[in-house]
């Protein structure tokens, strides 16, 4: 069994657009969604800006039904619905939620790191002050991790597999590998994948500890993402929700689904914490095997990639980065792929950042497009000299693309890789 | 509180937990809260808490057990209420 998988729907919540048609304009003009946070500098945070996504919780109305709504206070929840939702919408699918059919034949893979802290603190406040029955029957759907799938999935209805993966910031695209992979071999039909993540105090609090985020930038919260720049200093939180429906291609071609593009194959793997492996850094040896299986999984060659969506964040690892991608899809090719990273538009996502990129991939290959660097007015002298700035857009292309690398890395040294392309019946 | 006024304020507390708008607008005494007015069993133990809001009582886990139907749901109220005061 071996089926081709392409993607028929798409849906996104990001800081610079939500809903496709502006998130689609906002990453063609290179619009920064990322703006000065009052709520990082009344906690003393080093980085005070953020991506935070324009997002009405009331418009959620037109999701869930009232009961649902009253008491739905998780916001990576109402992100992932919406994402999902629309997704599922966009594929042409029919939203019938009276309905009593379970699609047997679908199923749902969604990602977050860690459920709502704002949910969290209230139970833990409640908890606390001895008033545990007071809490109620929707809590604990909100913070359980599989919170969002468990919204998506009944929501439609879906009766496969119905799974909540977490791998740090490799989270969006491991589910999109995930479902891609259950379809291909056989196993479902269709499958909504996506992950989800909210800009949340807490876990950036956290985060700016380690010193890994922005924070010269402050002043000019649009400027603060710089992936590859001589002058980045770490990156940019953010927050929101991508999500795709991956679609057996028989059985999209059967009821006229349209077709953003196809997913040819790619590769998971970790580290293992090994050779310069740990916790916080990968093990460039893994990451360059995980992006050599993408291509040798895809069936292509390295020098066919015309497009790298890349992690880069905007932190010292940019240029380590740069290099693996080198050792791989450089090596015969005077050509190095264009590459480009959202990161600089939108920031870290952490969990959702896979899937959000995923969604921009998509999209560069349907309407034919490479997204710009923004930032980029000082690029890091040695990934300048590696690629060559020729490889860096600072301005959107209108060029054919056919096919594209997208891969993200994660703490825990979790790599993924995936391998779009054009969609073309002939392959 | 008479029993009428406690039937309207109920009414309220009922209100964000079902769809059926129809069924709650013409509730009386057998009023099922699951089967006729499709409420979630999950949802009654919000109820509960938001009627323990609302009338200022507490509704140990005994009586709670008893609110099934929109006429038990009155009388723990009430018992609550008249206890309290």
């Amino acid at each position: 069994m071996n089926k081709r998988v392409v993607i028929t729907g798409l849906g996104v919540v990001a800081p610079n657009g939500t809903g496709i048609p502006d998130f689609l304009e906002a990453i063609q003009n290179g619009t920064s969604g990322i703006r000065f946070n009052p709520q990082y500098e009344a906690l003393n945070f080093n980085c005070q800006v953020s991506g935070v996504p324009d997002f009405e919780w009331d418009h959620l109305k037109t999701y869930v039904n009232e009961v649902t709504f009253h008491g739905l206070k998780g916001q990576g929840i109402g992100y992932a619905i919406k994402a999902a939702l629309d997704a599922w919408n966009d594929a042409g699918n029919e939203l019938d939620y009276e309905s009593d059919t379970v699609l047997w034949d679908s199923g749902c893979v969604f990602g977050n790191s860690v459920s709502d802290t704002a949910v969290i603190k209230n139970i833990i406040a409640r908890v606390d002050a001895k008033e545990a029955r007071k809490l109620g029957s929707r809590v604990i759907e909100q913070v359980m991790n599989s919170g969002a799938t468990a919204y998506i999935s009944g929501r439609l209805g879906l009766g496969n597999k119905v799974i909540t993966n977490s791998a740090a910031c490799a989270t969006g695209s491991q589910a999109v590998l995930m479902g891609y992979e259950y379809i291909k071999f056989g196993m479902a039909k269709r499958m909504l994948v996506g992950s989800t993540e909210h800009v949340d105090p807490y876990i950036f609090g956290a985060f700016d500890s380690m010193r890994v985020l922005s924070r010269k930038f402050n002043q000019f919260p649009e400027q603060a993402s710089r992936p590859m720049s001589a002058s980045s200093g770490g990156f940019v939180p953010g927050s929101g929700a991508g999500a795709m429906v991956l679609e057996d291609l028989d059985f999209a071609l059967a009821r006229g689904a349209s077709i953003y593009a196809e997913i040819l194959g790619g590769a998971n793997n970790s580290g293992g914490q090994r050779n310069g492996g740990s916790m916080t850094a990968p093990n460039n040896g893994s990451v360059i095997k995980c992006l050599e299986e993408a291509v040798m999984n895809a069936q292509v060659q390295a020098q066919d990639i015309d497009l790298i969506s890349g992690h880069l964040t905007g932190t010292m690892a940019d240029k380590m980065e740069v290099a693996n991608w080198m050792a791989v899809y450089g090596k015969n090719n005077n050509k190095f792929p264009l590459t480009n990273s959202l990161k600089s538009m939108i920031g870290h996502c952490l969990s959702a950042a896979g899937s959000i990129e995923c969604v921009a991939v998509a999209l560069q290959l349907f309407h034919q497009f490479v997204h710009p660097n923004i930032n980029l007015e000082d690029p890091n002298p040695e990934i300048a000299e590696m690629i060559g700035m020729d490889a860096l857009p600072t301005e959107c292309l209108k060029k054919e693309i056919k096919i594209a690398a997208k891969a993200n890395f994660g703490f825990g040294d979790i790599n993924t890789c995936l391998i779009f392309s054009k969609f073309d019946y002939n392959g | 509180m008479d029993k009428l006024t406690i039937l309207d304020e109920l009414k309220k507390v009922l209100a964000p937990y079902t769809t059926n708008k129809e069924a709650l607008g013409s509730i009386n005494d057998q009023t099922d809260l699951i089967k006729d007015l499709k409420i979630n069993s999950a949802n009654i133990i919000d109820i509960i808490i938001d009627a323990e809001t609302k009338y200022g009582i507490e509704i140990d886990p005994d009586s709670a057990e008893k609110m099934s139907n929109v006429g038990s749901c009155i009388d723990v109220i009430m018992e609550k209420m008249n206890q309290k005061e």
